[in-house]
């Protein structure tokens, strides 16, 4: 799987989130994703992981194999950089 | 043999710290399960494992009881906590050992 389409289906399941997504063994199927969306404000980190999640659908359980997530909002974001 | 749900929802409701897991914690059959038991050894607490690799019916039936399609998951007192990167981040914010301490605790004070 290539990771802009994981960036394309995330960003279409919540819009408005910046997507960053990397293919940390070159494989295809080992991705790393930054999410940031304001929606996360006021959510835990398992509601925010099982929105990304969601976005993926069925691309999470038969093409990815394994997804490290960080979920940001906006302002976690910004203190990040 | 009882459902499954069943079986998941005792074993989660019987351990103070449950982590589903790929293997046992002498040998995690992957990174993220690795790297998640020893997250726990490090903070040096008692912990029970699961292993979703010797029961299928388990493994399937605990991505749909949390609503989590991914291996580790981890349950404190019963709760989902997360997987592998959630229980990676509560540890380095240092909010993970105090979540920890206090569900170790609670069993302490009912004896």
């Amino acid at each position: 799987m290539d990771p802009k389409e994981i960036e394309e289906l995330i960003a279409k399941g919540i819009p408005g989130a910046h997507v960053e997504v990397r293919d940390y063994t070159g494989g295809g199927d080992h991705f790393e994703a930054v999410v940031v969306s304001e929606t996360f404000e006021g959510k835990s980190l398992v509601e925010r992981h099982q929105a990304v999640y969601n976005a993926l659908g069925d691309a999470m359980r038969a093409r990815v194999h394994a997804l490290t997530l960080k979920t940001l909002t906006p302002a976690q974001y910004a203190k990040r950089r | 043999m009882a459902d499954v749900t069943e079986r998941i929802k005792s074993a989660i409701e019987s351990n103070r710290i449950l982590i589903f897991m790929k293997g046992n914690r002498n040998f995690p059959m992957c990174g993220f399960s690795a790297a998640t038991v020893e997250i726990f050894d490090r903070l040096g607490v008692p912990y029970e494992t699961i292993d979703v690799l010797a029961d299928q019916e388990v493994r399937e039936g605990i991505k749909r009881y949390s609503n989590w399609p991914t291996i580790p998951q981890v349950f404190i007192n019963g709760k989902f906590i997360g997987g592998c990167d959630i229980v990676r981040e509560l540890y380095e914010s240092g909010e993970l050992e105090p979540m920890v301490k206090a569900a170790l605790a609670e069993d302490a004070s009912r004896g």
